[in-house]
C-alpha cells in the first residue's frame, strides 16, 4: 500500500501539524520508505494469538475514590503561555 | 592526589564517607569539567549550584554525625527528559523551551532524597527518538572518542542518551540517567565505552518524564562500572502509585549480591543475533565475551529467537502510535510553545504550533503512528503489530526455559560521524536491531564495554536477562567487566 500527497496531507492534518506544499511532497517518499518496511509484518502468522497488553504481568490497581491532591492552580497555569483570570487562555473558538 | 573526576560512583561514596575528601571538592572538581567541555555540548543547562547545594547538605550532615544516603556527596547528571522542580526541561525540543515543572519526577526525585547533587540537564536526540543525538533542538552532541585515523570526524556519542553518555565518557559526571524505549541507554553506552542498564519495564516509575511510547519507555542509570549501575538502580527503582504501569515489588539489594561467579548459569547465544554480513569485529568482540562467561563458569548453549527480524518493524509500528498519541498534548495552551499566526483560529493555532514546535524526526514518527492508528488501518498496522510483540515476547520466554540470561551485540557497529546515516531515516533505525527485542518484551538488559575496534572506538556486548532478574544481569556484565579490562579513555581534545 503507499500512500500518495493527499493522504500525506490527509495525515499532517489528523495530527494537526501545518505542511507547506514542499513539505508533504518531500515526506511522501520518506513515509512510503518506513511504511513498506513495516508491512512486512503482514507475512507473519499470527493465527490464534492475542494481542499484547502489558508486557509483564501487573494487576490492575484500584484506589480508594478520595481526592489526593488538588489545590494547585497557580502551578498548573505556571507555564501557559496565556493564562488570564486564573483559565488557560485561547483565541475565540465561537463566533 | 587523584583526580577526583576519574573516581568511579562507588570510590566517591566511600571515599567522602572515609574522609578522603569533602562533597564540595567532589562537586567543584566535576563542575569544573562541565565547565570546560561546552564543545561537547554534552549539556542544555549546567547548574553547578545545585550539584554544590547538595554537596555542602553532604558535608553539614557527615560532620554532624547523620546518616548519610547512599548518594550522599555524588553529583550526577539528570538526562533532560526527567522534569526537574525549578530547572528547565525540554526534552532537547523546542516545543518546550523554557518549560520549568513544577514538580519533581519520581526517578529524579529519589535521588536527590539519596543525596545525589545535579550537576546539569543533559542533551538527548529530540523527545528521546533518535540514535545519534542529531535531532535535539539544541544541537547535536559530540562524543569524546575520536577515530585513531586522524581525521578528527566528529562522532556520534549515540542516541537517544548521548548527553549522558558523552558527558560520563568525558568525566564530566561519574553517572547520569538514561531512558531507554528501544536501546536509548544501551547504545549510547556502547558508543562511548561505558556501562548502562534498561531494567524491567516497571521497576522505575515514568511518572515526570515526558512520555514517548509508554508502553516501552524504561528509566535506568548509565555509569563507567557495573557497580556503579547497581548503586543508582537501587536508588531508582521502586513502587509508585503515581505510575499504573509500576512493579509493586521490594527493590533488590543489587550491588551487595553483585558476584561474577556464573557456575549453575546457562547462557544463551541466539542464532539470528548473527546475521550474514554483521560487522567482523562485532561477531569477534561477541566471540570473546562467549569465552569470558564460559572462564566465568557458565555453561553456553545456542537458542533461537525465531522472531528476531520482525522487532524493528514491530517497534516502529508500536513506538510512533504511542507517540503520536503521548505528543497530542503539545498544543500550544498549556505549556511549551505557542505560535498563534495573525487572525488564527484555535485549529490553526494548533497545527502552527507543532509545525513550530516539533523536528523533522519527531513529526515523522508522529505522522507514522497516527496513519497506523487511523480508520481502517488500526488492524493491519497496529493490532498486528501488537500480535508479533506477543510472539516476540514468547521467543524469550521459550529460550529461557533452556537459559538463564542471553548474550549479544549492543550495536552493528561502533559509532559513525555525524552526519553519515541521517539522510536515511530506515538506515538510522536499524541500529537498535539488537536493542529494541528486549524492549518489546520488557526484559531487563545491560550494556557493557568489550574492547576498542581497529579504529580505536569502543564497542560493547549486551547481556539481557529474565524479566525481574536484573541480579544475573548486572553479574555476567560485572563477569564481562573483570575480563575485559576496557580501560581505554577519550583522550582530551575539547
Amino acid at each position: 500500500m503507499s500512500i500518495d500527497l493527499q493522504t500525506v496531507k490527509k495525515i499532517a492534518s489528523l495530527s494537526r501539524i501545518s505542511v507547506t506544499d514542499a513539505e508533504a511532497e518531500a515526506m511522501v517518499p520518506e513515509l512510503n520508505n518506513i511504511l513498506g518496511w513495516v508491512e512486512q509484518l503482514g507475512e507473519v502468522d499470527v493465527t490464534g494469538v492475542q494481542p499484547m497488553t502489558a508486557v509483564i504481568p501487573n494487576q490492575q490497581r484500584l484506589r480508594d475514590d478520595v481526592v489526593t491532591d488538588g489545590n494547585v492552580r497557580d502551578k498548573v497555569l505556571a507555564n501557559a503561555p496565556q493564562a488570564e483570570h486564573g483559565f488557560f487562555a485561547v483565541p475565540k473558538v465561537i463566533e | 592526589m587523584t583526580d577526583l573526576t576519574d573516581l568511579t560512583v562507588a570510590d566517591i561514596r566511600d571515599g567522602f564517607r572515609g574522609g578522603d575528601f569533602s562533597a564540595r571538592e567532589v562537586a567543584e572538581a566535576f563542575n569544573a569539567n562541565v565547565a570546560a567541555a561546552k564543545a561537547l555540548n554534552a549539556f542544555i543547562v549546567e547548574t553547578p549550584e545545585k550539584a554544590l547545594g547538595a554537596a555542602d547538605a553532604a558535608d553539614k550532615a557527615r560532620a554532624a554525625g547523620e546518616t548519610l544516603g547512599p548518594l550522599a556527596g555524588v553529583p550526577i547528571g539528570m538526562k533532560d527528559l526527567f522534569c526537574t522542580q525549578g530547572v528547565q526541561t525540554t526534552a532537547a525540543s523546542h516545543m518546550l523551551e523554557g518549560f520549568t515543572p513544577t514538580y519533581e519526577s519520581t526517578v529524579s526525585g529519589k535521588l536527590w532524597a539519596a543525596g545525589a547533587g545535579m550537576l546539569g540537564k543533559l542533551n538527548l536526540d529530540q523527545f528521546a527518538m533518535g540514535s545519534s543525538n542529531e535531532t535535539s533542538y539544541y544541537g547535536n552532541v559530540i562524543s569524546p572518542w575520536r577515530r585513531k585515523d586522524g581525521g578528527n570526524a566528529a562522532l556520534a556519542p549515540g542516541g537517544s542518551s548521548g548527553g549522558s553518555s558523552s558527558a560520563i565518557a568525558a568525566r564530566l559526571c561519574p553517572a547520569a540517567t538514561g531512558t531507554d524505549t528501544g536501546g536509548s541507554i544501551r547504545q549510547p553506552a556502547a558508543f562511548t565505552g561505558i556501562s548502562g542498564i534498561k531494567p524491567t519495564y516497571g521497576r522505575c516509575s515514568r511518572w515526570g518524564i515526558v512520555a514517548f511510547a509508554s508502553s516501552l519507555d524504561q528509566a535506568g542509570p548509565m555509569a563507567r562500572t557495573v557497580r556503579d549501575n547497581a548503586i543508582l538502580l537501587e536508588v531508582m527503582s521502586g513502587f509508585d502509585p503515581k505510575d499504573s504501569t509500576s512493579l509493586d515489588l521490594a527493590v533488590p539489594q543489587w550491588e551487595a549480591h553483585l558476584s561474577s561467579d556464573l557456575k549453575g548459569k546457562t547462557v544463551g547465544i541466539p542464532r539470528e543475533y548473527r546475521p550474514d554480513g554483521l560487522n567482523a569485529e562485532i561477531s569477534a568482540m561477541w566471540d570473546r565475551g562467549i569465552e569470558w562467561l564460559k572462564d566465568a563458569g557458565a555453561e553456553v548453549v545456542e537458542v533461537s529467537l525465531p522472531h528476531t527480524k520482525y522487532a524493528l518493524p514491530t517497534y516502529y509500528i508500536i513506538a510512533p502510535a504511542e507517540a503520536s498519541s503521548n505528543l497530542a498534548r503539545y498544543d500550544g495552551v498549556r505549556y511549551g510553545q505557542r505560535d498563534l499566526p495573525d487572525g488564527a483560529g484555535l485549529q490553526d493555532m494548533y497545527a502552527a504550533t507543532r509545525a513550530a514546535g516539533f523536528g523533522p524526526e519527531v513529526k515523522r514518527r508522529i505522522m507514522i503512528g497516527t496513519y497506523v492508528l487511523s480508520a481502517g488501518f488500526y488492524d493491519a498496522y497496529y493490532t498486528q503489530a501488537q500480535k508479533v510483540r506477543a510472539l516476540i515476547a514468547r521467543d524469550f520466554e521459550l529460550a529461557f526455559e533452556k537459559c538463564d540470561l542471553l548474550l549479544t551485540p549492543t550495536a552493528p557497529s561502533a559509532s559513525f560521524a555525524l552526519g553519515e546515516k541521517q539522510a536515511d531515516p530506515l538506515a538510522m533505525y536499524l541500529n537498535d536491531v539488537f536493542t529494541v527485542p528486549a524492549s518489546l518484551a520488557g526484559l531487563p538488559a545491560m550494556a557493557v564495554p568489550g574492547g576498542l575496534d581497529a579504529a580505536g572506538l569502543p564497542i560493547g556486548l549486551q547481556v539481557i536477562g529474565k524479566a525481574l532478574d536484573e541480579q544475573t544481569v548486572l553479574n555476567a556484565s560485572l563477569a564481562i567487566e573483570e575480563r575485559a579490562g576496557f580501560t581505554a579513555r577519550p583522550d582530551k581534545w575539547w
